[in-house]
């Protein structure tokens, strides 16, 4: 876009195998809350992620990367009808950095799609499917497209002029500690406030029904975390190879604070704790990785997993149901891994910035401190006009039987694990009432009971 | 004829069978089953919230037996089955009036 610059193959390769790397993440998010809440539920929870890249994908090719990497207006957001449909952009001269701007739009994307999902566990059990749907692009296009232009649209990239965080205020913040992480986990805590505790909160036990479930998401998401971070130096080079093993030590230590924190406090390590450990580490290294040394990220992991693991309890002080603390690992972990920024940077790593540690003083400190406020003040007041807005418009919890049934039956009309052969009822397929059939009448009973079947 | 119903910890299926076998019984029905006794439950920590699991996990073992094995039977299962620790489980037994073979409509004791 900005000049003739050539397209490097390298890069090219590596930045579209990160955005691949980046969606089987929210399929890891699926799996990871899915695993974590009751067996009644798997499947919404699922479906929430899944709605996310089905409903995220449209937005972002129509006006989603428009609005974030479009001409800017006052560094606020950028012109979404600039790349409408993105039509503009598919012609091989149309470059940014050194990949296809289409490279680009694909790996920024996959960014936008599990910022959403993310959302999602802070409102398990109990969120109605439509209006999840609709919250997806309705705050996909009022907050994140915006957040994403102050943090990632550097000046001169994609556009001339890029967001103001990243251009004027000079956060650092490499792959999303703001946009993506305080971001969701901001939003999560005021829907969990909007749509209420779920019944039976901190009465009745909600285990993890499938722990290895869990394990598996934390999995691909660590596996699908090195596109995240070391795709976000948008080339095959040095930053992608530090970042690379920043985002390994932090995930590491971070698995290893968890676990001790859980030994002293509880006496047992357990396998949710490393997992939780695991995710708090790969979300505060994000905005780290490219500013610290793999020393300094040991001891950002070390601070993230220990102090997320203490967060995780603030939703039984303040009673509020944050289901799967989306609070407690990604907005605290977020917080602590960019202000930690502030403290842990060197001038050695790629950012080329001393923090407070290593001799240079406050002054990137306060542009961390600001940077993250700023996107945490306005998730937090924007999330709440649009929850309460569809809350009392379209409604945003599913009755009190549905939820005491099972959301998954409740919305969807399916159940997770058919582990008995005693379903009984009977069958009818949605052809039958498109086309009509022979028998009107064997049709319609056979519809009624496989009802029955089904709620029994 | 009597039915013998041992709940047992689920370890100890394979040692409670074998022993049933070497008495000479042919046939059992297995289920997992779930429940307290004095043991109570147990506690699981996720995230640092401390669950209490009321019911945990057991096997129930019936068997159908001819009244003078019943004593035999309960005596058999109860040494397999003993741990000594607190959990080990319940056998109990009730008279069944009648049993029927499906295959071939044989009655009684003939049908065991």
């Amino acid at each position: 876009m900005v000049s003739f610059m050539e397209i490097n193959s390298g890069d090219t390769a590596w930045v579209l195998v990160s955005a691949a790397l980046v969606l089987l993440m929210t399929p890891g998010v699926a799996l990871f809350y899915g695993g974590m809440v009751r067996a009644k539920s798997v499947l919404n929870m699922m479906m929430m992620s899944f709605g996310a890249m089905a409903t995220i994908s449209v937005a972002w090719v129509l006006w989603g990367y428009s609005e974030a990497f479009g001409q800017s207006w006052h560094g606020l957001v950028g012109n979404p009808f600039q790349h409408f449909g993105l039509s503009d952009l598919l012609s091989a001269k149309s470059v940014v950095g050194t990949i296809p701007t289409m490279a680009f739009v694909a790996f920024q994307a996959v960014f936008a799609i599990i910022t959403v999902a993310l959302i999602s566990g802070a409102i398990a059990d109990r969120a109605k499917y439509s209006t999840w749907l609709v919250f997806t692009v309705v705050w996909a296009t009022i907050v994140y497209f915006p957040v994403a232009h102050w943090v990632f649209a550097f000046d001169g990239y994609a556009a001339d002029k890029g967001g103001w965080i990243a251009n004027s205020l000079k956060t650092i913040d490499f792959a999303g500690g703001t946009a993506v992480h305080i971001n969701a986990g901001a939003a999560g805590l005021v829907l969990a406030l909007i749509l209420g505790k779920r019944i039976g909160f901190a009465k009745d036990p909600m285990r993890p029904h499938n722990m290895t479930l869990v394990m598996l998401g934390a999995a691909l998401l660590w596996f699908g975390w090195f596109g995240f971070n070391a795709g976000s130096a948008l080339g095959a080079n040095n930053t992608a190879a530090v970042t690379w093993v920043n985002t390994m030590a932090a995930t590491g230590a971070a698995c290893i604070g968890w676990l001790a924190t859980e030994r002293i406090r509880n006496g047992h390590g357990t396998s949710l704790g490393a997992a939780s450990g695991i995710v708090a580490g790969l979300v505060a290294i994000t905005p780290a990785c490219s500013a610290v040394t793999p020393v300094g990220a040991v001891a950002i992991g070390l601070l993230a997993g220990v102090l997320c693991a203490l967060a995780v309890g603030l939703k039984f002080r303040f009673g509020f149901d944050d289901s799967l603390d989306v609070v407690g690992v990604h907005l605290v972990g977020g917080l602590v891994g960019t202000i930690a920024i502030g403290f842990f940077a060197s001038a050695s790593a790629p950012a080329a910035v001393d923090g407070l540690f290593y001799g240079g003083g406050v002054d990137q400190l306060w542009r961390q401190v600001v940077g993250a406020g700023a996107v945490l003040l306005y998730s937090f007041v924007v999330t709440g006009v649009i929850g309460l807005a569809l809350h009392k418009t379209l409604g945003f919890r599913i009755d009190r039987d549905g939820e005491v049934a099972g959301i998954d039956l409740d919305q969807h009309a399916e159940t997770s694990y058919d582990l008995g052969s005693l379903g009984g009822g009977g069958f009818s397929h949605a052809g039958a009432a498109l086309f009509g059939s022979h028998s009107t009448a064997s049709a319609s009973s056979a519809a009624t009971s496989t009802k029955q079947g089904a709620s029994s | 004829m009597r039915l013998v119903t041992a709940i047992i910890k689920p370890f100890k299926l394979d040692e409670v069978k074998q022993a049933l076998e070497a008495f000479g019984i042919t046939g059992m029905t297995v289920s997992e089953a779930s429940g307290y006794g004095r043991q109570r439950g147990h506690s699981e920590v996720y995230r640092g919230a401390e669950y209490t699991v009321d019911f945990v996990p057991k096997v129930r073992v019936e068997v159908v037996v001819d009244d003078v094995d019943a004593p035999d039977v309960v005596s058999v299962i109860l040494k397999a089955a003993q741990t000594g620790r607190i959990g080990d489980g319940k056998i109990w037994t009730v008279p069944v009036e009648d049993v029927a073979r499906v295959r071939t409509g044989e009655h009684g004791l003939d049908a065991l």
